[in-house]
C-alpha cells in the first residue's frame, strides 16, 4: 500500500514542474490542483502510514508509560537498555533462527506441493484446497489443536513416535525443542499460501517453453525444471521469499498461545517481547523501540525485494 | 537427413476426430509444405511427428524405423515454434547452446557452480563455444549473442530459433508457422532466406503454414490438408495447375480460382452460363462446378459479359472484379496490363480458353476433360 501510494506521489510531482515551465501563465494554477488532487491520498498515507511511523520512532526517545499523565525525552536511552538487554538479543536471535527455519521450509515445500498438484491429472482443486485451509483458518484457533497435537502425554504426535518405537518429546515444554516445534507450524501454516503464490506462477509459464526444452533434449523433469520451470519463477520465488520473511519476523500468535515465550525465554520472539514490555509491563517508550528495530529489519527485506523484483522478470 | 513415413496417422480429441488416417512420405531432404485452413490438423500432425503428442493410431517412421515409443529429446528432431519458444532468461549464445548442452554434458556437469570446475566440462563448453559461434556466423546473428529475447526483434528472434533448431545438426527440422508473427514485409524477406537455408543444408524439412504463397515459394513439395485428411500431394506447380479437389483449387492461389456454376450435357459437352464450352468428359450428365484461375479469364472478347463492380489496381497487376449479368455471379479476372483497365460499371466481356478450365463433380472431385480436336486453341496452354 505504501509503494502505491508514494509512486503516486512520485508521478505527479515532475508532471507539475513540466506543467509550471511550459506553461507560466496557468502553471500555477495547474500546479495549484495538481496539488489539490494528491491532497486526499497524501492527508490519508500521512494519517494512517507516515503518522504512526513518525509516533512510534519518537516514542521510542521517551520515558513514556501507558496512562503515565506526563513524560520526557530521554534520547537514545532506550535503545542503549535494549541493547544491554539479554532478553532482546535472545528474542531477536530466536526471531532470526525461526527466519531462517521457516522462510526456507515453506518456500521449498510450497513449491514442491505446487508442482506436485500442477503435475496431477486429477482433484487438483482438492488439493488446492486441503492445502489452503491453514490460511484461512484463524491461526488461534489452530494454536489451540496444534497444543493437543503435541501434549506430552495425549498428542497425536507422540503417540505416533510411541507406536513407531520413538522416545517421545515434551515439545512445547521442552528448550531444546519449543522453538522447533513453532517452526514447524510456522510453515504448516504458510505453506498454503505459497502454494497458491506457485502455482499462479506455474500456471503462466508457457507451455511451449516446456516443449522446446524437450526437444532440445531436456529429458529429465530435473533438467527441464532447471531450464525453465525455476528461471521463469524468478519473480514469484522473490515474492515468496520476502513475503514470507516478513511474516515469519512477525511471529507472534503462535508464541503467545502456546509457550508466550517460554521455557526460560526459548521461544522468545521480537514481536512478543514488544507485547510484554508494552502491553504488561506498560513501558510503551521501551516497545516503540524494540518496534524501530523491527520496522528496520522489515525495512531492509523490502529494499532486497524491490531491488529483485526488476532483476528478475524476463519479459519476452 | 532423413525420409519420414507416416502411415494411417489417427488422432482424436475428446472423440472429435483431428486426423483422419493420414499416409504420407517425406523424402530425404526435401522441402515439404503441410498447407490448409487453420483447424485442418497440420500442426497436430507436425506435433505427432516431432512426439509431443502422442497418436491414437498408426505409425510414424524416421528413416525405416519406427519412433513411436521414442520421446521427442530421443527422436533428433529440431523444432521452431510459432511463438520460437526462446527461453527469456538466457542470452541469444546460451538459448543456441542450450541443445548441445543438453546433448554433450552430463547432468553433473550441468550442475551451475559444480559443473564449472570439471575440467571435462571446460573441453567441452569450448567445443560448444566454437560451435555456436559457427552458426551465429551462419545466419548472420553474432552481435545479438549477447542479447536476451526480450531485446531482440520479432526477425531476429525467428534467427536465433532457427539457429537453435540448426546447432544440433538434427535428422529434419519441423517448422509449425514460424512467420507468421513477422509483419508482411519480413515475411517475404524470411521466405527467401529459409528457402536459401533449406537449398544450403540439403536436410528435410517440414513446414507447416495456412499461407498458399509460402508453401507455393519456398517447398519443393506442398500437402494440402483439409478436415483432417490429406487431400493432395504434388509440386506447387502441380497443386495449383492440376488441383484433384476443388477445396484444393480454392485454397491455393490469391485471388481465389473462379467458381461458375456447370452442367453436363447427355453427350458429354458442357455448358457454362448458357454457353457451350469447346470440351467434353466422359462423366454422367448432370452439374458440375467450373474453375477458371483469375488471370486465364481473358477480358474484352468472349461469349461472357459482366460489369466491373470492383477494381484493385496494385500497380504491376489489376484485379477487375466483375458480376455476370443476369446470374449475378461474381468474378475476378487478373489483368497483366493496367494500361487497359476497364472502367467501373461499365459493361465488359469476357471469355476463357478451353484448357483453363477444371471442372468438378458436385462432390468437388476433378473431372478430367478431353478438349475438342477440331478447335483452335485461342490461347496456348502455359501448363
Amino acid at each position: 500500500m505504501s509503494d502505491g501510494s508514494m509512486t503516486i506521489g512520485a508521478a505527479i510531482a515532475p508532471a507539475s514542474r513540466a506543467t509550471r515551465r511550459t506553461l507560466p501563465a496557468h502553471g500555477s494554477r495547474r500546479a495549484y490542483s495538481a496539488y489539490t488532487l494528491v491532497t486526499p491520498a497524501a492527508a490519508l498515507m500521512l494519517i494512517m502510514l507516515l503518522g504512526p511511523l513518525a509516533g512510534v520512532i519518537a516514542l521510542s526517545f521517551t520515558d513514556y508509560q501507558l496512562g503515565a499523565p506526563h513524560f520526557s525525552w530521554i534520547g537514545l536511552s532506550n535503545y542503549r537498555d535494549l541493547f544491554a538487554d539479554k532478553v532482546f538479543w535472545t528474542a531477536l536471535r530466536n526471531t532470526l533462527a525461526y527466519v531462517v527455519i521457516v522462510v526456507p521450509g515453506a518456500v521449498i515445500a510450497g513449491l514442491a506441493i505446487a508442482l506436485l498438484i500442477q503435475s496431477g491429472t486429477s482433484l487438483r482443486s482438492l488439493y488446492r484446497t486441503i492445502y489452503f485451509l491453514p490460511v484461512m483458518a484463524t491461526l488461534i484457533a489452530m494454536a489451540v489443536v496444534w497444543e493437543f497435537m503435541l501434549h506430552p502425554q495425549f498428542g497425536l504426535v507422540n503417540g505416533m513416535l510411541r507406536s513407531a518405537g520413538l522416545p517421545a518429546f515434551a515439545w512445547l515444554q521442552d528448550r531444546n525443542t519449543a522453538l522447533y516445534a513453532l517452526c514447524a507450524i510456522g510453515i504448516w501454516q504458510a505453506v498454503g499460501f505459497n502454494m497458491v503464490l506457485f502455482l499462479a506462477g506455474l500456471v503462466s509459464i508457457p507451455k511451449q517453453l516446456y516443449e522446446a526444452a524437450e526437444i532440445d533434449g531436456a529429458s529429465s523433469g530435473w533438467a527441464r525444471f532447471r531450464l525453465v520451470t525455476w528461471p521463469m519463477l524468478g519473480p514469484v520465488t522473490t515474492f515468496v521469499v520476502v513475503i514470507s520473511g516478513i511474516r515469519s519476523f512477525q511471529v507472534f500468535d503462535t508464541v503467545h498461545v502456546l509457550t508466550k515465550g517460554g521455557p526460560s525465554k526459548s521461544t522468545e520472539v521480537l514481536i512478543h517481547t514488544m507485547y510484554t514490555e508494552g502491553f504488561e509491563f506498560f513501558r510503551s517508550g521501551y516497545a516503540a523501540a524494540i518496534t524501530v528495530v523491527f520496522l528496520v529489519f522489515v525495512l531492509a527485506l523490502t529494499l532486497i525485494k524491490s531491488r529483485l523484483a526488476d532483476r528478475g522478470v524476463h519479459y519476452t | 537427413m532423413a525420409q519420414i513415413e507416416l502411415s494411417a496417422i489417427r488422432k482424436s480429441f475428446d472423440g472429435t476426430d483431428v486426423l483422419k488416417g493420414i499416409d504420407f512420405r517425406v523424402e530425404d531432404g526435401e522441402f515439404i509444405s503441410l498447407v490448409g485452413p487453420s483447424g485442418c490438423g497440420k500442426s497436430t500432425l507436425l506435433r505427432i511427428i516431432a512426439g509431443l503428442e502422442p497418436q491414437n493410431s498408426g505409425q510414424v517412421q524416421i528413416d525405416g524405423r519406427p519412433v513411436d515409443s521414442i520421446r521427442p529429446s530421443a527422436r533428433n528432431l529440431a523444432m521452431v515454434f510459432q511463438s520460437y519458444a526462446l527461453y527469456p532468461h538466457l542470452s541469444t549464445f546460451d538459448n543456441i547452446a542450450v541443445p548441445l548442452r543438453m546433448r554433450r554434458l552430463s547432468t553433473i556437469e550441468r550442475l551451475p557452480l559444480l559443473g564449472a570446475l570439471l575440467p571435462s566440462r571446460r573441453a567441452k563448453e569450448r567445443h560448444i563455444r566454437a560451435d555456436v559461434a559457427g552458426i551465429a556466423e551462419q545466419l548472420d546473428i553474432t552481435p545479438l549473442l549477447r542479447r536476451k529475447p526480450g531485446q531482440l526483434s520479432g526477425g531476429q528472434r525467428q534467427r536465433v530459433a532457427v539457429g537453435r533448431a540448426m546447432v544440433r545438426e538434427p535428422l529434419a527440422f519441423l517448422f509449425d508457422e514460424p512467420l507468421s508473427n513477422l509483419d508482411a514485409k519480413l515475411r517475404v524477406h524470411m521466405r527467401a532466406e529459409l528457402a536459401e537455408l533449406h537449398r544450403r543444408l540439403k536436410a528435410t524439412f517440414i513446414y507447416v503454414t495456412h499461407d498458399q504463397a509460402e508453401a507455393m515459394t519456398m517447398s519443393s513439395r506442398i500437402a494440402v490438408m483439409m478436415g483432417g485428411e490429406l487431400i493432395q500431394a504434388g509440386t506447387p506447380a502441380e497443386i495449383y495447375n492440376d488441383p484433384g479437389d476443388i477445396r484444393v483449387a480454392e485454397f491455393i492461389g490469391s485471388p481465389k480460382i473462379n467458381v461458375l456454376p456447370g452442367r453436363i450435357r447427355k453427350d458429354g459437352g458442357v455448358d457454362v452460363l448458357g454457353t457451350a464450352l469447346k470440351l467434353s468428359c466422359s462423366a454422367a450428365a448432370g452439374d458440375c462446378r467450373v474453375g477458371v484461375r483469375p488471370e486465364r479469364i481473358d477480358l474484352g472478347a468472349g461469349p461472357f459479359s459482366g460489369s466491373v463492380v470492383h477494381l484493385e489496381n496494385l500497380g504491376a497487376e489489376a484485379f477487375v472484379h466483375l458480376a455476370t449479368e443476369g446470374a449475378g455471379l461474381r468474378l475476378i479476372a487478373r489483368l497483366a496490363d493496367v494500361r487497359h483497365v476497364p472502367a467501373m460499371a461499365s459493361s465488359v466481356a469476357f471469355g476463357f480458353a478451353p484448357d483453363a478450365v477444371r471442372i468438378f463433380d458436385p462432390a468437388g472431385k476433378r473431372i478430367e476433360i478431353r478438349l475438342e480436336q477440331a478447335e483452335r486453341i485461342r490461347e496456348p496452354a502455359h501448363v
